[in-house]
């Protein structure tokens, strides 16, 4: 290891000297880590046998078996509706929040943004037993209505941010165009703002949608007795008796999640 | 870029079409009912006594959540020096000690070799690091159970080459909940020390070589110290999450590993102490704030050392 060993560079080109020996392979590792316990949940969740993690052979069971199941059903509903309303109102609140970010005095925007950074900071505990008893305080009943008020918080940070880096690459010339040739403030949003913002709006609503579907903690404890969503109901079965049908829900779940952060990633990628 | 911003004198004069602050108000009310108002709440029922049956508070002042960490009562109702809850707190700040370590020595190598693919591929795999991000946390620290378990493809695969005559118990154990934090919390270690690899100048490391430097002291030299805000900021982004991990100790520890979180979690459930599950969520406000500005004052360090703060790695 001293310094005194031979130089590196010998031939070849640039490119080569900027590699280290075994970062490649331990980089492959890394995906290979990130991956495969992913890749064993979808894999046994198309196994026969009870016990999930003993091949007996393949089989599509799992899925028709959890698929026809009313409490899963339910359970699904509940995620969704939740899900659609966090994702709607969220949505609506960034965009402002967004617009109103760029016009604000520098006091008042270090304290919005003190508040947007919040729910990403305060662990996910904390802020779970703290709404539960705010809504347990002023007399909020307990279900999907009260998970819904709570998700629409932390997904506005998440509907905020492409929403706002979409917003910031307006050049505000396209306004004054607009307003010299006579359109007032409501006409410019409506046809000039939110349709440069789309692809940013649609992005946020992808994002929002997914951290609200996959929320475990908060929807736990704002649940209530009917309130059950997905990812609790998921909890609950781990808990009592894991079989491949755990791993059939899950296997939906994840492709739902992966689908469509792809979309989301693909509607952001800069464009060349 | 940011014509907007850069431009706050003439603001006043040039605000045609773009709305007005207002329109951020009903963010930020909401944000304050739903975000600050729990806060607000977890730190007046820190100060409250204990309700009759469990669920609520009763509205009496009271020290004896704080006091309830560290002195246990006795049946007699004497007080004694109760370490219990100390010790999960000192438990979990070693797990997510080992945690941030472990996420390091592993994201190290694959952020600098990110760093170093060609520009159309490194947003590829960008993306690839952070799809595990989207995914349920549930669903990841569930994953870990298939991993580990007595049956699941170690155990198999250790046994089926004969290293192993019978399964390891690994699930149920530190050792799992620990797998479970690095497993979820490795992209937010490798992303920001990407950020900062991706900026640094690679014929920075040429010159090295030029001069007669070995692969070594290029990379411990010269590569490492210019992505230390990365490094600092990875270490923010996995300890503090680590920190509240709630799912990873309930799942894959068994009961035998909890975490502040799940003490937390049992106040609010089988055990019913709301004013002590308060007084610990305080407990870790008040932490995670101290770690935050403990981390400021080194984002500002390393960025006088390095030209670029943590901050950008960071977004």
């Amino acid at each position: 290891m001293s310094a005194r060993t031979k130089p590196v560079r010998v031939k070849g080109t640039g490119e080569a000297l900027r590699d280290f020996p075994t970062f490649k392979v331990i980089s492959y590792l890394v995906f290979a880590f990130l991956y495969l316990p992913l890749v064993f949940v979808v894999a046994y969740s198309f196994n026969s046998n009870r016990v999930v993690t003993v091949w007996k052979g393949f089989t599509f069971d799992w899925y028709i078996n959890v698929l026809t199941n009313h409490d899963i059903q339910r359970a699904l509903t509940n995620s969704l509706r939740v899900a659609l309303v966090a994702t709607v109102v969220s949505v609506i609140i960034a965009t402002g929040l967004a617009i109103g970010l760029l016009r604000m005095h520098r006091a008042g925007r270090t304290f919005a943004w003190a508040l947007i950074g919040a729910p990403l900071i305060i662990p996910e505990i904390v802020f779970a037993i703290g709404t539960l008893a705010l809504f347990v305080q002023v007399k909020v009943p307990l279900g999907i209505n009260a998970i819904t008020l709570a998700h629409i918080a932390f997904c506005i940070p998440f509907a905020l941010l492409p929403i706002r880096a979409r917003l910031r690459g307006v050049d505000i010339a396209v306004y004054e165009a607009a307003a010299d040739l006579g359109a007032n403030e409501w006409v410019i949003f409506r046809r000039i703002t939110l349709p440069l913002l789309m692809p940013g709006v649609v992005a946020g609503a992808l994002l929002a949608f997914i951290i609200s579907l996959d929320d475990f903690i908060v929807s736990f404890f704002l649940a209530g007795p009917g309130g059950t969503t997905l990812p609790v109901y998921i909890f609950g079965m781990i808990r009592n008796a894991i079989t491949p049908g755990v791993n059939a829900l899950s296997t939906m779940l994840l492709a739902v999640s992966i689908i469509i952060v792809t979309v989301s990633y693909l509607l952001t990628r800069k464009k060349r | 870029m940011t014509t907007q911003e850069k431009a706050p004198k003439s603001v006043e004069a040039r605000t045609a079409g773009q709305g007005s602050w207002w329109v951020g108000i009903p963010g930020i009310a909401y944000l304050v009912a739903l975000v600050l108002g729990p806060m607000i709440i977890i730190v007046i029922y820190s100060f409250l006594s204990r309700a009759k049956f469990g669920v609520g508070v009763k509205w009496s002042f009271s020290f004896t959540p704080y006091l309830d960490l560290v002195f246990g009562e006795s049946l007699a109702g004497g007080r004694s020096f109760d370490p219990t809850y100390l010790e999960i707190i000192a438990n979990s700040f070693w797990y997510s000690l080992i945690t941030s370590a472990a996420c390091l020595v592993l994201s190290i190598p694959i952020a600098i070799w990110m760093a170093t693919r060609p520009e159309h591929r490194r947003t590829a795999l960008v993306f690839l690091v952070t799809i595990p991000f989207w995914t349920s946390l549930l669903i990841r620290t569930y994953s870990f159970i298939i991993i580990l378990n007595d049956n699941g493809p170690i155990n198999g695969t250790l046994q089926f080459l004969h290293v192993i005559q019978s399964p390891i118990g690994m699930l149920y154990t530190p050792f799992a909940t620990v797998m479970g934090l690095v497993y979820t919390f490795l992209p937010f270690m490798i992303l920001p020390i990407y950020a900062s690899a991706e900026r640094f100048d690679f014929r920075l490391a040429e010159a090295a070589y030029d001069l007669g430097a070995n692969r070594w002291t290029v990379l411990t030299r010269i590569v490492l110290p210019s992505v230390k805000p990365g490094i600092v900021a990875g270490m923010l982004l996995v300890f503090i999450p680590a920190l509240g991990s709630f799912l990873a100790p309930e799942l894959l520890g068994g009961g035998k590993t909890s975490m502040i979180a799940n003490v937390i979690a049992a106040q609010f459930g089988a055990s019913r102490n709301w004013p002590f599950g308060a007084a610990l969520s305080v407990l870790l406000l008040v932490i995670t704030m101290l770690i935050l500005v403990g981390f400021a004052v080194v984002a500002r360090r390393t960025a006088k050392a390095s030209g670029s703060s943590s901050w950008d790695s960071l977004l």
